[in-house]
């Protein structure tokens, strides 16, 4: 079982460890910038650093985040001349070449091999352990990319990316609001895979089922069995048996269907968890009753696990990286927008309050 | 002799004192400093060239006009002052 948690927070890095008396917060750094995203690849943690004026920074620690170095972030090559200028649908105006924000981290199967998805759209790898970053321009100009807009951001963003465990050059991107992209050769082709997703606000005449628009908040995949995945959409929860290939909607979930986060068990991929809210132009807990909800058998129903969470009124949120699992499926995280850390180490049947006064809480991660 | 200087809060990221500083524009003069310093680039401009929203780049007291490209001409005894704008929370 993992013993430690790194937090991304909107005032810096936090990290508690386990010991025999229980959680306790061992290390901190980044103290008032923005942290909106972490990764600890096999013991090297990497952080986004969002300073207000400055922009995003990438930073590197070796030793558990006691110190850390500066390296450069990914960035955006320059336009090129002949590159037409791919128009934001909302607002017609250029998406720029920019990094605009560091939204998902991810191992990409062998140690120092590192994937980065970004706003405003855009997919970086790394082989040198942060080293240097470069676009994967067979994503980054796709000719669908003039459909993808902005969900919650001004632009495009890659929040989930999910590497297959067995075959590394299986990836299933996702990305808001641009459905799902896979690829099966490492990033050099790509094809799209949201297809049965759909949003119930828009007729499937107005593009509501069209895979290029969808919004699936965040996506995961089961390691043992790498064929399932599942979403937790704007519109709902999504199930996969193919691959991200195509998806089934899971309806008649209690409280709600709304949420951010998602996880699944590692080791069986019927159970998964997600923290419902009141849709969606609302966001709080439904009720104010804060909960987790879990299935056992694949999205047929759901349990809503609350012991040891706050009853209402409780207006603590999940944002969509703030719900994790460590790696024996046992043990489970979350961190709310209200600085409240909660854990788990019975699969969700009870849980622990660590703290109700950090800052709003971005990212949870199980070393 | 133009001058260059930095905001304190920038400063605590990247450690640049007022210095002396040449180029026919804005934007030639920082290259010089950047190239000395590459990690400072990041911090004022966007991947794209263009000053970051949130930071300011003043000549001689007066806002420089090209924000895209920093083309404004530098004048001999130009003084730019960089520092950031009231962002974030």
């Amino acid at each position: 079982m993992s013993d430690r948690i790194d937090l991304g927070t909107r005032k810096g890095f936090f990290s508690y460890q386990r010991d025999a008396s229980g959680w306790k917060l061992t290390t901190q750094a980044f103290l008032g910038q923005h942290v909106p995203m972490l990764l600890n690849d096999g013991g090297t943690l990497y952080a986004a650093v969002e300073l207000g004026h400055f922009g995003t920074k990438f930073h590197r620690s070796t030793d558990g985040g006691n110190t850390w170095e500066e390296l450069a972030a990914p960035a955006y090559p320059p336009k090129p001349d002949d590159a037409p200028d791919v128009l934001d649908p909302w607002r017609n105006t250029p998406v720029p070449w920019t990094l605009e924000k560091i939204w998902s981290l991810e191992s990409a199967g062998e140690p120092g091999h590192l994937w980065c998805g970004t706003i405003p759209g855009g997919l970086f790898r790394s082989n040198n352990h942060g080293e240097s970053w470069e676009l994967v321009r067979s994503l980054w100009d796709r000719p669908e990319r003039a459909h993808w807009s902005g969900g919650g951001y001004d632009h495009p963003g890659i929040h989930s990316i999910c590497v297959h465990p067995d075959d590394p050059d299986k990836i299933a991107v996702g990305i808001s609001c641009a459905g799902v992209w896979l690829s099966d050769d490492g990033g050099e082709t790509w094809a799209q895979g949201a297809h049965g997703m759909r949003y119930d606000f828009l007729p499937e005449e107005q593009g509501g089922a069209d895979p290029e628009g969808q919004d699936p908040h965040r996506m995961v995949r089961c390691a043992a069995a790498p064929d399932r995945l599942w979403v937790q959409h704007h519109c709902g929860i999504y199930r996969s048996d193919d691959g991200a290939r195509s998806w089934t909607e899971i309806k008649g979930v209690s409280p709600s269907a709304f949420g951010f986060a998602v996880v699944v068990h590692p080791k069986d991929p019927d159970t998964a968890w997600f923290v419902p809210a009141r849709k969606d132009e609302f966001r709080y807990p439904v009720d104010g009753k804060f909960v987790v909800t879990r299935t056992r058998d694949g999205g047929k129903s759901f349990e809503t696990l609350s012991h040891g969470l706050p009853p209402a009124p409780a207006f603590d949120l999940a944002y969509r990286h703030g719900l994790d699992i460590d790696p024996t499926g046992e043990r489970l995280a979350v961190g709310s927008t209200t600085g409240s850390l909660w854990i788990s180490e019975d699969q969700g049947d009870t849980w622990q309050h660590l703290s109700a006064h950090l800052p709003p809480i971005y990212c949870v991660r199980f070393a | 002799m133009a001058f260059i200087a930095l905001t304190p809060h920038l400063q605590s990221h990247v450690d640049v004192d007022r210095r002396e500083i040449v180029g026919a524009t804005v934007r030639e003069a920082l290259d010089k400093l950047f190239a000395e310093n590459p990690r400072l680039k990041s911090y004022l401009l966007e991947d794209n060239g263009a000053v970051r929203k949130h930071v300011a780049v003043f000549l001689n007291g007066e806002s420089v006009k090209d924000r895209a490209k920093l083309t404004d001409p530098l004048p001999p005894d130009g003084e730019i002052f960089i520092m950031q704008a009231l962002s974030g929370g």
